[in-house]
């Protein structure tokens, strides 16, 4: 078995085990599905949005919310439901994408750092240490700095903002993990280092690391949603709910609406991703190992 | 003990603020084209660039080069400004006490307000305010802090017009960003708080100090709090880089002078000789608290000081 077919094995055992007991609950529930609707608007959002996101009417500027365009236009007569539909596209994929990259460079150093140790370790945790007593605005400002502002940058900003984090609990896993019986067993059989990370190690050190890489997926909405409000994350005309919120500071007085609605969005949406997290967590009963990292 | 302590937690900024300067300097060095080109403002004579590569010993290699800009910036001495067209130290000087009043009052409200409330909801331990607790503590770590200023600007300056709109004039302009900032803050020094004197209660020693017979009152404020008091200095300890990073956005929202806002309109105005200033001073920013909260948790928990020396 290739590690291609290890590792959907392994996620799928995951999948049937606790998210199905995560929307066990009446919170669970109600976070779970606003966040699978929310993923199904993004990739559907051009059938869905009523209006071109970057049609511009200037005649029609600054309209309150009602009929036909629900939550009003912005400063351009641009529809801001139809933006704030096309925005959770671009939130949604950056973060994901962001962390997807941190889980799996942390992962990588984590692992290697916990199992092999001595300088090589010291030398990890040692930068991990470093990048952790920084605020992550901070540390994104820093690399946007390197490669100027743009969506990429802000990808790449928000996974080394997380990857601290994704190593220094996975470090912990495998620390803990190292010690148990099975392990040694297998260590005395005479099977390979690969073999006991990818069969043995990481099975068991990747529910905890997906439960929080699935929490910082909302950290990351906040993270992008700020370096956009910034000017720093999505250039115009691309919609994203930081750069609304920003061009509409200008019109807090005429048309706040063009500031509120993408702020709700990002507010519900990071509170369903932290109440379906709990959950996972509660489903999961890992509450404990993530302590220890 | 404490004085050996702080020696060694001194002695370990030497590596992190060393890695962190460089990160910094090599700003310049990681963009694309000529990081002379990034220094000097357009239409610069060719003088003007010859005194640049002498000062910054641009010729020389990049080592050198390193020693002699981190030189510099222990002289003060952090280069002029491309676009504002003044020396950055000036702009620095100018901007850090607003960034220091407002990360410093942001920072007692959240650990007063914070622990008041935490006391309260584990003295009174009603079912509802309990609830109301953990809404507000997801709200608050959950809520983009440039957002919930925006709205608290919309609500108390634009409709009810109580504060000021934007600026730094007086008092009053400095409460709705304290307020933006600490709101996280306090809501996770109450969720520390309260578990740490739930947690107490629960001692033996608690229930000895009943039976001498001594008031709710005084065990709670003589006996309990000192010992909740540690693991909310541990958070808040943890917090002072986060209160200086909340501050950088909400500067900015309030249109406040600070590094949070010199930093990010120089990134937008790509005038590296600030941004490198104030992520240096920002960095250092946080590194000292952090080492404050830091020895302020070793000073009360000698567990804490042997195992980090």
């Amino acid at each position: 078995m290739n590690v291609s077919q290890m590792a959907i094995r392994s996620l799928d055992a995951f999948a049937r085990m606790s998210i199905g007991r995560a929307f066990a609950s009446g919170i669970g529930i109600v976070a779970g599905g606003f966040l699978i609707l929310l993923v199904l608007v993004a990739i559907f959002a051009p059938w869905i949005a009523p209006f071109d996101y970057a049609a511009q009417n200037l005649l029609n500027a600054n309209a309150s919310p009602g009929w036909p365009h629900l939550l009003g236009t912005d400063e351009f007569g641009r529809d801001v439901l139809s933006r704030v539909i096309f925005g959770a596209r671009t939130s949604l994929s950056v973060s994901a994408t962001a962390i997807a990259i941190s889980m799996a460079a942390g992962m990588t150093l984590g692992a290697a750092a916990g199992y092999f140790g001595g300088v090589f370790e010291r030398a990890v945790m040692t930068v991990v240490d470093l990048t952790w007593s920084f605020p992550d605005i901070l540390i994104a400002l820093i690399f946007v700095a390197i490669i100027g502002p743009g969506l990429t940058s802000t990808t790449f900003a928000i996974a080394i903002a997380y990857l601290a984090q994704f190593t220094r609990l996975t470090r912990a896993q495998i620390v803990r993990l190292k010690r148990e019986t099975f392990i040694e067993a297998t260590i005395n059989l005479g099977a390979k280092p690969s073999h006991i990370l990818l069969r043995h190690l990481m099975p068991n050190a990747i529910a905890p690391v997906i439960v929080v890489g699935m929490l910082a997926i909302g950290d990351g909405i906040v993270l992008e949603a700020t370096l956009g409000f910034f000017g720093l994350g999505a250039q115009p005309p691309t919609p994203s709910w930081g750069a609304m919120m920003s061009s509409g500071t200008a019109q807090l007085f005429l048309s706040p609406w063009v500031i509120i609605f993408p702020g709700v969005a990002v507010a519900v949406t990071v509170i369903a991703v932290n109440l379906f997290g709990d959950e996972l967590i509660r489903a999961l009963d890992i509450r404990d190992r993530l302590r220890g990292a | 003990m404490i004085l050996r302590y702080t020696f060694m937690r001194l002695l370990m900024l030497i590596p992190v603020s060393f890695s962190i300067s460089v990160v910094i300097f090599m700003i310049v060095y990681l963009l694309p084209g000529d990081p002379i080109d990034n220094l000097l403002r357009v239409g610069s004579s060719a003088e003007d660039r010859a005194e640049l590569v002498a000062r910054y010993g641009l010729d020389r290699n990049l080592i050198v080069q390193y020693f002699v800009w981190i030189g510099n910036m222990f002289r003060g001495e952090f280069g002029e400004a491309i676009v504002l067209r003044r020396p950055v130290a000036d702009l620095v000087a100018q901007n850090l006490p607003y960034s220091l009043t407002l990360g410093g009052l942001a920072f007692l409200f959240s650990s007063t307000v914070g622990m008041a409330l935490g006391t309260i909801s584990a003295v009174v331990r009603h079912p509802v305010l309990d609830r109301f607790m953990r809404g507000f503590i997801l709200l608050g770590s959950t809520v983009p802090g440039f957002w919930l200023a925006l709205l608290l600007i919309l609500f108390f300056s634009v409709n009810l017009g109580w504060f000021p709109v934007s600026g730094a004039g007086g008092w009053t302009s400095l409460v709705l960003p304290v307020l933006t900032i600490g709101f996280g803050g306090v809501a996770l020094v109450a969720r520390v708080t309260r578990v740490a004197l739930l947690d107490a209660q629960r001692e033996d020693f608690v229930t000895l100090l009943h039976a001498k017979g001594l008031s709710s009152g005084t065990i709670l404020l003589r006996h309990l709090m000192p010992h909740a008091l540690l693991p909310v200095v541990t958070i808040l300890a943890l917090r002072i880089g986060w209160i200086l990073g909340g501050a950088v956005t909400v500067e900015f929202v309030f249109g406040r002078p600070g590094l949070g806002s010199l930093l990010i309109r120089a990134l937008g105005q790509r005038d590296y000789p600030v941004v490198q200033a104030c992520l240096l001073m920002l960095a250092l920013a946080v590194m000292l608290g952090t080492l404050i909260g830091d020895v302020a948790q070793a000073s009360m928990d000698p567990r804490i000081r042997e195992k980090k020396t």
